[in-house]
């Protein structure tokens, strides 16, 4: 029973992501607004933590699996990638790295600073 | 004999759990980085699919129902950020300016490495959602009239390395605190690096779950100005 209720709640959840999605003229996927719904939630307190817990800790544990079909898929748009295969490839590599070192820096930076400041 | 396939909905879904199994089996026996259950089970897939002649349509005919789950299981991703709320609140400009700095960081290097590839226009905005989770590039890369299906590709290279080398990219760029691992992987490689990050702690998966949806909305705002660059 448990497992149903709190499927039924996510379910629900991305149902209403999708209608935002629908309204509102913003790239902005179904699961994000669903995202933001359940976290409102749950910081407002209208809906318990132990209502959607588990079937959520399942969902996120297998999430890696549905990256699998959509991956795969790429193998269709072989063909318009060739082109320029070797830019794609690279600089989505190399971005990545900087992003990566900015963003972790940057908040390391400020997390340490801000723990300094409270000290003194 | 292939009508079997076309038909089927379990050699799909079959097919994607399987390969997914043999992953994690490698990853244990080996412990190389290169044995990521995620790489292999889209290797795996793919060459499944290539030797066969299966049709990626017959194959997906199945496996759409795995992936039909990632809406809902992204909206879960609230509930690792809900329970750190304390930390996310004590570190709220940290995290924010943490993140603004990878989209901006993230304009910045696809920018300059587009002008080295002498990209035209339309590849250029092709590739600036690529740090940024598939649903909202998508949706980007159409409004900004790129190759859909290239920003796609990027999208998926990007967060397949996130979920190879995050751990690893971290020692490499020393980055030691908990929450700052999790902004650097959500934002430089959106749901699929989280997906890693959950594994490596509470923290730093809620911190990256935080990030994918922020670094979202940040780069869409981006890319108004970013566009007009080249």
């Amino acid at each position: 029973m448990k497992y149903i209720s709190q499927f039924a709640i996510i379910i629900t959840i991305s149902f209403l992501g999708e209608i935002l999605n629908r309204l509102i003229p913003l790239p902005i996927p179904a699961s994000i607004y669903g995202m933001t719904i359940l976290f409102i939630l749950l910081t407002t307190g209208l809906l318990k933590l132990s209502a959607v817990r588990e079937t959520g800790r399942f969902l996120i544990y297998v999430m890696p699996i549905m990256f699998i079909p959509p991956t795969v898929g790429l193998m269709e748009s072989w063909g318009v990638m060739q082109e320029f295969l070797a830019a794609i490839v690279i600089i989505s590599l190399l971005s990545t790295l900087a992003v990566f070192a900015a963003a972790g820096h940057v908040t390391q930076f400020i997390i340490k600073k801000m723990k300094k400041g409270g000290k003194q | 004999m292939s009508t079997i396939f076309s038909n089927s909905l379990f050699f799909g879904i079959g097919l994607t759990l399987g390969a997914y199994l043999l992953g994690t089996v490698l990853k244990r026996k080996f412990k190389i980085f290169i044995f990521n259950p995620l790489l292999v089970a889209i290797v795996v897939c793919i060459a499944v699919l290539t030797l066969t002649g299966i049709e990626y349509k017959e194959y997906n005919n199945g496996a759409q129902y795995i992936s039909a789950l990632l809406t809902p299981a992204t909206v879960c991703l609230a509930i690792p950020l809900y329970e750190q709320m304390q930390l996310l609140k004590k570190n709220l400009t940290a995290i924010l300016v943490g993140i603004a700095s990878g989209v901006l960081t993230s304009g910045i290097a696809i920018f300059s490495m587009a002008l080295l590839f002498s990209l035209n226009h339309t590849q250029y905005v092709t590739l600036l959602p690529k740090s940024i989770t598939t649903a909202i590039g998508i949706g980007l890369s159409q409004e900004l009239n790129g190759y859909i299906a290239i920003t796609v590709a990027a999208i998926m290279i990007t967060g397949l390395f996130g979920n190879i080398a995050g751990e690893a990219l971290c020692r490499i760029f020393r980055i030691e605190h908990p929450v700052a691992k999790g902004i650097a992987i959500g934002t430089s490689t959106h749901v699929m690096g989280t997906s890693k990050a959950m594994e490596i702690g509470e923290v730093e998966g809620a911190m990256s779950s935080l990030s994918v949806a922020v670094a979202g909305f940040m780069t869409v705002a981006a890319a108004i100005v970013f566009e007009n660059l080249i």
